[in-house]
């Protein structure tokens, strides 16, 4: 077998935040790897660091000290110009709240990063249709997000995260507004883009049994991995 | 999709908001526009004056008349090439609401000074032989529908005759025009003789003598030699330009550039706060999509300049609606008082300035929500949800 290229680096990560003068600790020297195509849930009380990681995976902050490194790429030393186009170019954001544009269609949702490449209109509204299909929404693209479920809602937030091709999807609590049945099928579309696409996926959740669909469940507290876990058969 | 429709479809999502904004744009600039119009036309009379052109009034005030001996003694001025003299009659047809600009005028000279106007052929002549001939200019005579062979009375408000009436009859002899669109043609002038031959009162006194000189250079000169004839007597003068003449005409309305800028100062001061504070307001309610857009991967310049050009469309789209209205509304009025107003219409430097302006208050509003929306810390937005 051969041996899984790593995608993301992390070495003697540190995050850390000031309160007046206290400088409080969220982690210390946090080291990992993240193989591509890897699915990784991300599980921890509330405070211990999940959505910072997270956040420093994508770039979208910065740690206190240590490397950010995706295939060779020093995230974390990159200019803010740079970060953002390296975010549109290798990362697709998934929220809890959906985070859609509400003024747009939901297929005006899902072109949204695709406004920052060079592709045709015609490219674009190829890529947002498949897209759309990926996710079962197609008879859904000229509807408003309010106009739509919340578990729809979320399809249409992972449609806008796949559609530029990023390599890893970054979920924060993507199933923590919706009910149940919603969630297991925002999570068994991760699970597709995961296995099919080889798309690697990093996941926090609170949610013990949304974890059970990822590869790898690691448990983050007091600013460390204490336990990890490996889900040789993941939820289906 | 493109960054327009993201701008557009930002700037309307509340479209009560929207409509009352450009509502609120839209005035003024209708504003500006309307008044802009008005003062072109006010002062108009500056830009058709010839340079070598000067007007003796009374010192005291220009409504204040001189004695009639004196234009023989300007036209003896060396450096003068011709001086006619022309009274205020004032004057309305059938009603006192039909006012109509008249002069009394020494038909022959006065013309002299003024070569610009044009007369079909022989009505020049006919009116300078002709005593009881009333010249109309081409405005005022389509706005009453006279044409050359009307005989009509013109009645003063000011002037009576001896048998105690205020109507003088007249033929209407010429009608005539400026050589170039804007000069006015909205005034009747008529033989001073047969004005002052009937006057029950202030006979042999005219109101004003318009002067022109062999050179342009000759106008101090002249105008120093002409209020030196006349210094220390009962009926002092004062000479000047025809450009200064008219200015200070306007200007006994009052200051009109300082009303306007006063006026349209203020519309846009108000407008400018109102705009720049809904605009924080609106980009405060979006920070949450801003760092969404920011984490996708729009750098913040692009934000910067989404957000600037919001306020920008929003301030144009209000300004060119004022001042398309304002146009209208000249032109509306342009129609009904064309005998007073002549040249009135909306001109295309005060529009082009409407414009300019707009965008200037749209990038001014724009720039401190945009500066906001580009500094937006996305762990900050997205934590705050």
């Amino acid at each position: 077998m051969e041996p899984v290229a790593s995608l993301y680096e992390l070495k003697d990560l540190s995050k850390s935040y000031t309160r007046g003068k206290e400088s409080i600790a969220i982690f210390e020297h946090l080291t990992m790897s993240i193989p591509q195509g890897d699915f990784i849930a991300i599980m921890g009380p509330s405070g211990s660091g999940k959505t910072t990681l997270l956040n420093l995976l994508g770039g979208i902050d910065r740690p206190s000290s240590g490397a950010v490194e995706c295939e060779g790429v020093r995230v974390d030393k990159l200019s803010e110009g740079k970060l953002a186009k390296w975010r549109s170019e290798n990362v697709g954001f998934i929220f809890q709240f959906y985070n859609l544009m509400p003024t747009l269609t939901a297929a005006q949702n899902v072109e949204l990063p695709l406004l920052l490449t060079k592709l045709s209109g015609k490219q674009r509204k190829e890529r947002v249709k498949t897209a759309l299909d990926i996710v079962g929404l197609a008879d859904r693209a000229g509807h408003r997000p309010r106009q739509l479920s919340g578990g729809q809602q979320q399809r249409v937030a992972i449609a806008r995260a796949i559609v530029a091709d990023p390599k890893v999807l970054l979920c924060d609590e993507p199933t923590g507004d919706l009910d149940r049945a919603s969630a297991d099928e925002i999570l068994e579309t991760l699970q597709l883009l995961n296995k099919d696409l080889g798309k690697t996926i990093v996941m926090v959740t609170h949610d013990p049994s949304a974890a059970k669909y990822a590869q790898r469940e690691l448990h983050l507290d007091k600013g460390r991995f204490v336990e990890k876990e490996l889900n040789p058969e993941p939820a289906q | 999709m493109n960054d327009l429709t993201l701008i557009r479809k930002n700037l309307f999502r509340k479209k009560l908001r929207a409509i009352l904004l450009t509502l609120s744009i839209l005035i003024a600039f209708l504003i500006f526009g309307v008044l802009g119009a008005f003062h072109t036309v006010w002062t108009s009379g500056s830009e058709v004056a010839a340079d070598n052109r000067l007007v003796t009034v009374n010192k005291i005030n220009f409504t204040v008349s001189m004695p009639y001996a004196y234009w023989g003694r300007v036209q003896a001025v060396e450096g003068v090439e011709a001086a006619g003299h022309a009274s205020w009659f004032g004057g309305y047809y059938q009603d006192p609401t039909q006012q109509v600009q008249t002069f009394a005028i020494s038909p022959e000279a006065y013309l002299a000074t003024y070569p610009e106007l044009v007369f079909p052929e022989g009505q020049r002549e006919a009116f300078i032989e002709n005593r009881t001939c009333l010249a109309v200019g081409t405005d005022l005579a389509s706005f009453f529908g006279w044409e050359a062979g009307d005989r009509i009375p013109l009645l003063s408000n000011i002037w009576q005759k001896t048998d105690g009436t205020s109507s003088w009859e007249f033929d209407i002899c010429a009608i005539f025009d400026g050589r170039e669109e804007n000069m006015p043609a909205n005034y009747a002038m008529f033989h001073y003789d047969y004005y002052n031959e009937a006057l029950a009162f202030n006979q042999d006194q005219i109101g004003w003598i318009v002067t022109t000189t062999t050179d342009p250079s000759l106008n101090d000169q002249v105008a120093r030699e002409i209020d030196a004839m006349f210094a220390n007597s009962p009926a002092e003068t004062e000479t000047s330009t025809e450009a200064a003449f008219n200015e200070a005409f306007v200007n006994q309305f009052g200051n009109i550039a300082l009303i306007l800028l006063f006026v349209v100062g203020s519309a846009f001061t108000t407008i400018l706060i109102i705009v720049g504070f809904t605009m924080v307001t609106a980009i405060n309610e979006r920070t949450g999509e801003i760092a969404v857009m920011k984490t996708l991967g729009f750098p913040a310049p692009r934000i910067f300049r989404m957000v600037l050009s919001e306020s920008v469309l929003l301030s144009v789209i209000g300004g060119l609606l004022g001042l398309g209205l304002a146009t209208l509304m000249i032109n509306a009025i342009a129609t009904v008082a064309a005998a007073f107003l002549p040249g009135l219409a909306m001109p295309l430097d005060v529009f082009v300035a409407g414009v300019i302006i707009a965008v200037i208050l749209g990038l001014v509003t724009g720039l401190v929500p945009a500066i906001n929306a580009q500094r937006v810390r996305i762990v900050t937005a997205l934590g705050k949800q």
